[in-house]
Parts: structure tokens; sequence; C-alpha cells
């Protein structure tokens, strides 16, 4: 019987040698992650249900990452990233990236930022593994070649009592992205491009899986872009082929052995598609709604008040060296937001040079707004005092990945989604604006 | 035994997502902590636009309506399990909608906060907001008294249980997936 990349992952941690889409399995889990906002509420559910004095299944697969509201005044906010400290400490948790100085994040030399670009940086992605994240964009992981999927409190506290959880093998969508990537296009573009065919709903209980050959040139970061965004198409989980750049990025991050899985090439998909990649041209996805998408061409006229460029879809290093390249030499018009995900990203910005000067020189002689601390920040909203918040009804071009009414704090702001060349564009003519203006 | 819930009935449409649902400000409120279970409920789809009218009546903690109608990929977004809970702590027995976001739809399962049904005609263009209806859970159909017709509903499947259990947790102790709790 044939199998895809995510059903042999699966029947490999179900302990079966093969299985199908539809099944009901008991998985074994080699990674449980969690951040600030669902921890708590995650770690309540653990002690209520296995008791005050439980002990976790494995101190050693569990990741406790607060990224989510940190740089705040929040009185409950601050106090739950003591909650995870406190549960860290009481049950031995080896990966806790705590921050204690939220006045300097440096001081703190533990503190990583968002979860997701976390995990990969810190090598808790490899090939082969189950890994479950209170987070929807957990399925960032799968272009590690891994099964990777959000989940709620309930089912996180009941693997962190038993290392185990009752999934539903999904079907796979496959998505072929042939050809040669014009200079002006990035990974950005063909999610949001893939998203707009196929609709919010398009992958609804079922996997992602990228191939072909544009998607065998992207660096890990790239491929991240794609498997990230899966959630915005309803997918479970989305996953690449693990490769020699996956391979390079793992080794480089960790010691651990894994285990590569591959789509057998006579298996069987939901769906199958594909895209001449040379054919494409800039997105955007207008307000609200990732599936919403236009040109970008087609929206020169959207006057735009800010730009945002972060996140664990925007905010890594080759987003931003992305953006620098762009910037370079030109003064944005509008506030630009640069919020890179994790503090590597940070110190990245100012060590990694573009054409004889360093990202932030760039960004800053462009005009922009100084780095900010890593952490999900605006991205979504957050408390009334979050860096980069929308707290009036201004229109805003960012490289995240949601923009549904308020997800950047006030309801009636207008996000339009884009690449880190679109949005760079945008911010030097202060309309949505395509890359190829100055891209010549 | 027939099981019934009958109550009035609050209208949304397509993709209401988790912001929607419970805005990520609200996001720093425990819901297991019985105190916070109950503030989350009060914010209850505050973040839905203004057209849609109140969902939680000004000055009150608890909705008027137990059970929300809506049209497709309810609860899209975040894994916000704060979303289900929400609005279970609000009030709400149950959602009728046209398709589900697939972690909200495990989600009100794992908690056991609310049933998940899904409908096999489009309701939300038909229906409004106060009308008067019965799910019954045997005959898997949706009765509108207001317009006195009957609606066929997709069976809860294997989520059925699990919910009557009260969650996860309880349905694994009863099927002797874990421990009994000392
Ligand atoms: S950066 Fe945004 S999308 Fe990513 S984990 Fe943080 S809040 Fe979620």
């Amino acid at each position: 019987m044939t199998m895809t990349l995510t059903e042999k992952v699966l029947a490999r941690a179900a302990g079966r040698s093969v299985l199908e889409p539809g099944e009901n399995i008991w998985v074994n889990v080699d990674l449980l992650m969690t951040h600030d906002v669902c921890g708590p509420g995650t770690i309540g559910v653990f002690k209520r249900e296995f008791g005050a004095d439980a002990k976790v299944w494995d101190s050693e697969k569990i990741v406790l990452i607060p990224d989510h509201y940190i740089f705040t005044a929040d009185e409950r906010a601050n106090r739950n990233v003591d909650i995870l400290r406190d549960f860290a400490h009481e049950q031995g948790i080896k990966y806790f990236y705590d921050i204690v100085d939220r006045s300097n994040f440096k001081a703190n030399p533990d503190y990583k930022g968002v979860c997701h670009v976390a995990l990969a940086q810190e090598g808790h992605t490899r090939p082969g593994e189950v890994l479950f994240g209170t987070d929807s964009h957990t399925c960032n992981a799968g272009a590690f070649g891994q099964f990777a999927t959000g989940i709620g409190n309930t089912d996180a506290g009941f693997i962190m009592g038993t290392g185990k959880l009752l999934i539903k093998v999904p079907a796979t969508m496959r998505f072929v992205l042939d050809g040669e990537m014009p200079p002006y296009l990035l990974a950005k573009d063909l999610i949001l491009q893939i998203i707009g065919d196929i609709t919010v709903a398009g992958a609804t209980y079922r996997t992602m899986e990228f191939a072909g050959e544009a998607v065998e040139r992207m660096t890990m970061e790239e491929r991240m872009v794609l498997c990230n965004m899966v959630i915005e198409a309803g997918g479970k989980n989305g996953v690449i082929a693990p490769d020699e750049t996956t391979f390079e990025y793992v080794r480089a991050r960790t010691d651990k052995p894994f285990e590569s899985f591959y789509t057998d090439p006579d298996a069987k998909f939901y769906a199958d598609r594909r895209y001449d990649v040379s054919q494409l041209e800039p997105v955007v996805a207008k307000p609200h709604s990732p599936d919403n998408r236009a040109l970008a061409r087609e929206c020169r006229d959207v006057k735009i008040d800010r730009v945002y460029i972060g996140s664990c879809t925007g905010g890594k290093t080759t987003d931003f060296y992305h953006a620098a390249q762009l910037m370079k030499g030109h003064t944005v018009k509008v506030p630009t937001y640069i919020v890179p995900a994790t503090q590597k990203v940070y110190e990245d910005l100012f060590t990694l040079k573009y054409d004889g000067q360093t990202l932030s020189e760039i960004f800053l002689a462009a005009g922009c707004i100084e780095p900010a601390a890593p952490s999900c920040a605006a991205c979504l909203g957050g408390p009334k005092d979050t860096f980069g918040r929308m707290n009036t009804a201004e229109v805003c071009v960012s490289t995240t990945n949601r923009n549904f009414p308020g997800r950047m704090g006030e309801k009636t702001a207008q996000i339009y989604l884009a690449s880190p060349y679109t949005a760079s564009a945008s911010a030097l003519t202060g309309y949505v604006t395509d890359p190829r203006e100055f891209l010549a | 035994m027939s099981k019934v819930i009958r109550g009035t009935i609050f209208v949304v449409d397509d993709n209401i997502d988790t912001d929607q649902i419970i805005p990520a400000e609200y996001l720093t409120l425990v819901p297991s902590k019985p105190d916070e279970y109950e503030k989350l409920g009060s914010y209850a789809l505050i973040g839905l636009p203004d057209r849609y009218g109140k969902f939680i009546a000004s000055g009150d903690t608890k909705t008027c309506y137990p059970i929300i109608v809506a049209g497709e990929n309810f609860g899209c977004g975040s894994s916000r399990e704060h979303a289900p809970i929400a609005l279970g702590a609000s009030g709400v027995q149950a959602v009728i909608a046209q398709s589900y976001a697939r972690i909200f739809f495990r989600n009100s399962a794992s908690t056991g906060e609310l049933y998940p049904w899904e409908s096999v005609d489009r309701l939300c263009d038909e229906f409004q907001t106060g009308q008067e209806v019965t799910i019954d859970f045997e005959r898997n159909c949706l009765i509108n008294h207001t317009l006195e017709k009957e609606y066929p509903l997709k069976p809860l499947g294997e989520v059925g249980p699990v919910i009557d259990a009260g969650g996860l947790f309880d349905y694994a102790r009863l099927t002797g997936m874990i421990p009994q709790k000392a």
C-alpha cells in the first residue's frame, strides 16, 4: 500500500506499518510546545486532571516559550509568564526560555521570542517527528518533514500527562510548485496565491504537501513561510520532504537522531495541483480575509498608514534581508515597524550586511522605527500598550499571516497581507505597491 | 434517552474567526481558573462587527442565546481553546454551522463545552436572531418554531459520546484509556 509523508510519520508514531486517511489513531508525541497565552491553561488542565503533585510524562519533551504578551505592563500577562516559570522549576522542564527583566530583553540570555521560529532555531524541529503545540501556527515546523499541528489546552494537558493523543489521519493535498522563481516573488506570494485559489476553508482537515523545483530551491526560512500559513486555508498540517537543505539546518542545531520519510511516487492524494511559479505576480490579501487575494499592482490606489514587518511568518532573518534589499537607499513615507521574531533575528539585524551596510543601518537610514524587542507584538493585537498595535481605524501592509477584523487590535483597522518585498515597496510609496517598481 | 436543546438563536455568517469570538486582548484570562472562566464568558463574541447586534446585553455576563447559527468555517484562525470556552461560559450549549474550522471543532469536543452540529443546508441566510429552535439529538434535526419548519442536521458522529461524557478526559476514563481519578 502506498502512503504519503504525513501518513508515514503518523504510522511510525502509532506503531503501525500502514494506515489510511480518516482513521482515528493514538500517536506517541515527540514534542509538546506551549507559550504564555495557552501554557497556564494547559498547566491548569494538567493539574486538575492528573492531580496537584502529578509529574509530566517527559520533562525533556516539553518546550515552554514565553513570546506573546511579554513587553506589557498588563499584570495578568506578566503573571502568566510567572506561572510558566514556577511550573518549569517544579517539573524540571529542560527547555524553558525565560524572561525576567522585561525592561531590557538583552539581559535575558535564555529569552528567544516567537515560538515557531525559536523551535526551529533551537533545533527542536526534526524530520519524522510528531510535534503538537498550543498555537495554530505550529504547522510551521512541517517545513522540516515532520507532522506538526496546533491543539487546544485540553488536548495539550492530556499530552502533558500521557505523552499521547488521539487524532484523525488527514488526507493529503499536494501542491507542486515548478518553474524558476522570478526575483520579485517570495514564498509569501506563493502561499497567498494558493490560499486565494482554495479559500480559507479549502484544506480543512487536510495535509498540504508542497513539492516541486521551486520548493527544492528554497531556504528553510522560505519553506517555513509555506507551511506556516496552511492553517489560513484550514489545513491540519503542512509538510515538505526533507533534503540536504533540511539536514544541514537541523544538524547545525541538534545532535538528536531523526528519521526521514517521503511520499511514495504513486501515493493517493485528495487533490493534486500544479503551479508554474514563473508565471505568478506579487499578490496581497486584502481586508478582512487571507483568501481575499488581489495583485499588488491592482491595489496601487490604496493609501496606507503604516507598514509592519514581523511575526513567525514574516519576521525572520531572511524576511528582513529581503526588506533591506528593497529599502536600501530609499526613504519610507509611512511609519514602518521592524519586529524581529527572536533574539537571534534581532542580533542578525545588527551583524548581517547587505551591500556593505547592516540590515539595521539600512532600515534606520530609510527612516524605519528602530527594531523592536523580539516577540509576537502587534501580530495579534494584544494588550493596549503592545508595540505596533493598531489602535485606530488605520490601514496597514503587514508581513504577518491574518487580517481578520481586529487581528492587530482595532476591529475597523484594515490589514493587507504581503511579502517582505511588497510591504517594503509599499512603505516607500505610502500606497500598496508592486515591488517591481523598485526591483529593476 | 431523547435529548433536546431548546432556545433562542443568534445568527452570524461565514468565517467567524477566533479573534471575533474572543479577541486577543482577553487571552490573558486563564480558562482553568473559575473566576477567569466566568470573565471569558462575559466577552464572548465581543469582536463581532456591530451589525450583528449584541450577543450579551450591556451589564450582563451571560447571553440569552444558548444556540448560535452560523455559515461556513466557524471558528477559523487560532487554536485558542478560549474560543469554545468563552462561548460555553457565556451560556451557549450548541452551535449549528454549515462547516467548522478543524481546531475549533476539536476543542469543542475535547472541552465538552458545546455541541458543534453541522447543518445540511445553509441556515444563516434563512434564520434570524431571536427565533426559537429545538435541536433533536435523536432524530438529528432542527425545528425552527418561528418558521414552523424542520431542517436536517448531520449526525454528531464520533464526537457525540466525547461531549456527552464531559470532554476528552472524562471520555478517556469512561473508556479505560486512562485510569479513573484517585
Ligand atoms: S507571531 Fe503572530 S501568528 Fe506567529 S505565533 Fe505570534 S501571534 Fe501567532
